[in-house]
């Protein structure tokens, strides 16, 4: 009998085809697969954001299978002793049936919340990018209100999140939060009490933030973030300027096989960085808090980070209680200017500022090249605005904290905080503003009269001058060429030059480089690399 | 006869018994001794039954107490005052703030104060804890007021009960993980983890600084001790679940070090990851 020979090297050919015949996917995969991604290191930031909710979906799938969203009272007889036989919800002592009695769980729920708060802190940076490079600009509008969206909704999933285990902290934001909808002018009362079906706190409140939290929420999160991800592939990512990158093209590599080999790695790293802070930070320990009590309040209650904002300007702003003579009379409570309004003018600002800049620069084009932000001081000023708006506010939300353990009055924050609010925005544009301006003119200088050289020449007159180094080659007259300025990085050093090697091999410089010629608008690379053409992070240029 | 009957007889029988035989001189005489003896007598019951004006300059001290006298008219006394009467503006009187007051503030090395601040600090202390239990004794006989007794503070504690009393009372304050809190104008609420049992004993009781009294009748002493075996043996001892517990300051640690961690470890490796191309 004769055996049949079998050819493992033809294995993958033989099933692609076979997979085709049935499903005719070659075309639109070769599409696919030879996408063109630019890189840089800032296009990474929104992956992290992607990459820890794929790890908050994993983890937060485990602890569904042993939390117990009831607010029904049981006694607590769990392993651990500070609390047994303390009456308690069942969800929290679910909560704590995982953090100690339910192997690996107590590493899931924090890896939960750390990636919780990874996912927003990303969410956060990769804004900022977007932001300074001006990559919201048309046509990725749409793109930008999503994801500013992703923000608020995320912000949703932590909060609701943040109440489920129904311990000392999680109920006094809850707490919190029903006042917040209580001061809505008309209808906070109404509001109130059908989320939490009556008066605060209800027995329903846990059931109705776990199907939230569980369901309606992530599968928002997932269709706006299958939509960010949709609009990315089709409008194509943005790219930085320099050689070889137009308006028009894409300049990077091929999705299939480096992009995607990348992509999981960096997925492996996020996931080992989340698993390291779960398993090497304490988050949350709800086993201190003790249940939720109407009368147990612990100080330094804090909400998470991206919510610490609100918490701050709650503390800042003063008692203005506002009496409006209709009726009986009706109150507006201080609580609903930093609480509602501000939020509302924030989510407004920030969906529409595409919009808003475009009509006021008056630009109806397509932008597909970034601009770096020293390029844009007005942009770039605005933005160093609203964080340090942000800082301060946030700052405030931790404020008794600061106040007791760098020995400052909680008083002297508290005004700190405030006028800080008011004086450190603007001083904070002007000096971004100043910042960007000086930035360019150094580029102009050095296009104009070439690079430092750090050497010094006597004239005969007995003057000393520097010798400057030209980037273009001399027009015959003092050796000066004008250049422009294409927006991308200007070498300002000799050994970037190519005159010398890199002085500093840096932890991330990649070792196995030749030194090479130097990017400059005047002196495009001698050998373009056939393969691809993409800029790196600037400082692998050098 | 009549003379062996009168020396058998009381002297105020005797007086009574012959008036008529006496004469005026003699009437005279006894008035006068009847109001000296009057006298006597109302002066001897009145210093024994009124307070004396001499025993506050020189109270019956023990030897302890007198040792802490002596300490505190070296240490005490800029601030107290004489006899721990209180200086205006600058110290108050200690008379009925107890034992367990002095204990508190100067085994802690609150007392005696560096300057006059919103709230004492903990320092390391000035005086043994021997010198602490004279001075302790001395402003104990002065006023009398709370004493912290003697013994095993936290014995037969539940620390579940503990727990419990804890968030409910302290934890406004101290936090719930102890370490303490802010409060206003610049001053706190210490962190718990330096206090001996005797030291949270002795401020439950005495309330110090911005602290309510938490007398016996609110806080019985076996709650106390529940209260101290959870900060001691709980919050002091536990060994962290689940890894390092950035200070116990609840999310504003946290959201700090996903920031310095956790952010600025992946921006490393997108650096990383995108050098490599």
């Amino acid at each position: 009998m004769k055996r049949r020979k079998f050819d493992v090297a033809a294995v993958p050919a033989k099933t692609a085809g076979a997979v085709d015949d049935r499903f005719q996917v070659a075309t639109p995969l070769r599409k696919l697969l030879n996408k063109v991604f630019p890189d840089h290191w800032s296009f990474l930031l929104g992956e992290i954001a992607l990459f820890s909710f794929v790890v908050l979906l994993l983890t937060g799938v485990f602890l569904t299978f042993f939390f117990e969203p009831a607010m029904t009272e049981v006694v607590y007889n769990g392993s651990y002793a500070p609390l047994r036989g303390t009456p308690m919800s069942a969800a929290y002592a679910s909560s704590l049936d995982i953090s100690f009695d339910v192997r690996g769980g107590l590493i899931m729920r924090q890896m939960h919340h750390w990636s919780a708060l990874l996912f927003m802190a990303s969410i956060v940076v990769h804004m900022l990018r977007v932001f300074f490079t001006g990559a919201f600009r048309k046509p990725r509008e749409t793109n930008w209100i999503i994801g500013s969206l992703l923000f608020w909704v995320g912000f949703l999933a932590g909060f609701t999140g943040y109440s489920l285990p129904d311990d000392g902290l999680s109920g006094t934001g809850l707490r919190i939060a029903s006042a917040i909808m209580l001061s809505i002018p008309v209808i906070g009362s109404w509001l109130t009490s059908s989320i939490f079906d009556g008066e605060f706190p209800g027995t329903i409140i846990i059931s109705r933030f776990y199907i939230a939290h569980v369901l309606l929420i992530p599968g928002l999160l997932v269709a706006l973030i299958s939509v960010h991800l949709g609009l990315v592939f089709k409008q194509k990512h943005t790219q930085w300027p320099g050689p070889g990158r137009t308006n028009e093209n894409v300049v990077g590599e091929r999705m299939f096989p480096r992009y995607a080999l990348k992509q999981g790695g960096f997925f492996m790293v996020v996931f080992g960085v989340i698993a390291l802070m779960g398993g090497l930070f304490q988050i949350n320990p709800i086993w201190y808090f003790g249940p939720y009590e109407a009368w147990v309040v612990s100080a330094a209650s804090q909400p998470d980070w991206y919510v610490m904002f609100l918490d701050g300007s709650t503390r800042l702003m003063p008692a203005w209680e506002i009496h409006i003579p209709i009726g009986d009379g009706y109150v507006i409570p201080p609580l609903f200017w930093p609480t509602v309004v501000l939020p509302g003018i924030l989510v407004g600002i920030s969906l529409l500022y595409p919009f808003l800049e475009a009509r006021h620069l008056k630009d109806r084009k397509h932008h597909n090249l970034l601009q770096r932000p020293r390029d844009v001081p007005a942009r770039t000023a605005a933005g160093a605005m609203a964080v340090t708006f942000f800082v301060v506010l946030t700052l405030s939300g931790a404020n008794d904290v600061i106040a007791d353990k760098f020995l400052i009055s909680l008083n002297a924050m508290t005004w700190a905080g405030r006028i800080g609010l008011l004086i450190l925005p603007p001083l904070a544009y002007y000096v971004t503003y100043r910042l960007c301006l000086g930035l360019q003119q150094h580029d102009r200088e050095v296009l104009a009269h070439g690079v430092e050289t750090g050497i010094i020449r006597r004239l005969p007159d007995g003057r000393f001058v520097e010798v400057h180094q030209p980037l273009a080659s001399g027009d015959g007259h003092d050796g000066h060429a004008e250049l422009d300025y294409v927006g991308w990085v200007v070498p300002k050093k000799m050994n970037r030059l190519g005159a010398l090697g890199p002085a500093i091999r840096g932890f991330f410089y990649p070792m196995e480089r030749p030194a090479e010629a130097p990017v400059s608008p005047g002196h495009p690379p001698v050998e373009p690399r056939a393969e691809r053409e993409e800029i790196g992070s600037g400082e692998s240029r050098r | 006869m009549t003379s062996d009957n009168d020396r058998r007889r009381g002297l105020l029988a005797r007086l009574r018994g012959r008036p008529a035989a006496r004469s005026r001189g003699r009437r005279r005489l006894g008035a006068a001794l009847r109001l000296i003896a009057a006298l006597t007598l109302a002066g001897g019951a009145y210093t024994v039954f009124a307070p004396g004006v001499q025993a506050q300059e020189n109270p019956p001290l023990t030897g302890a107490a007198a040792e802490g006298k002596a300490l505190f008219d070296v240490s005490c006394v800029t601030c107290h005052g004489r006899n721990a009467q209180g200086v205006e503006g600058r110290g108050p009187s200690l008379i009925g703030v107890g034992a367990a007051s002095v204990d508190f503030q100067v085994s802690t090395g609150r007392m005696p104060m560096a300057r006059q601040e919103a709230q004492a600090m903990r320092k390391p202390p000035v005086f043994t804890d021997e010198q602490v239990r004279q001075l302790a004794q001395y402003i104990q006989e002065l006023g009398g007021g709370p004493e912290v007794p003697e013994g095993n503070l936290r014995e037969g504690a539940n620390l579940a009960t503990g727990g419990e009393l804890f968030r409910i009372n302290c934890s406004q304050c101290h936090a719930f993980g102890g370490g303490g809190g802010a409060l206003s104008s610049g001053k706190f609420a210490p962190s718990l983890h330096p206090a001996s049992d005797r030291q949270i004993y002795a401020a439950m009781l005495s309330g110090p600084q911005n602290m309510p009294v938490f007398g016996d009748n609110q806080i019985t002493p076996e709650q106390k001790a529940d209260i101290i075996a959870y900060i001691q043996e709980t919050l002091k001892h536990d060994q962290d679940q689940g890894g390092f517990n950035l200070g116990r300051y609840g999310p504003s640690t946290e959201g700090l070090a996903i920031f310095l961690v956790g952010v600025v470890a992946l921006v490393f490796a997108s650096l990383w990851i995108a050098g490599k191309s």
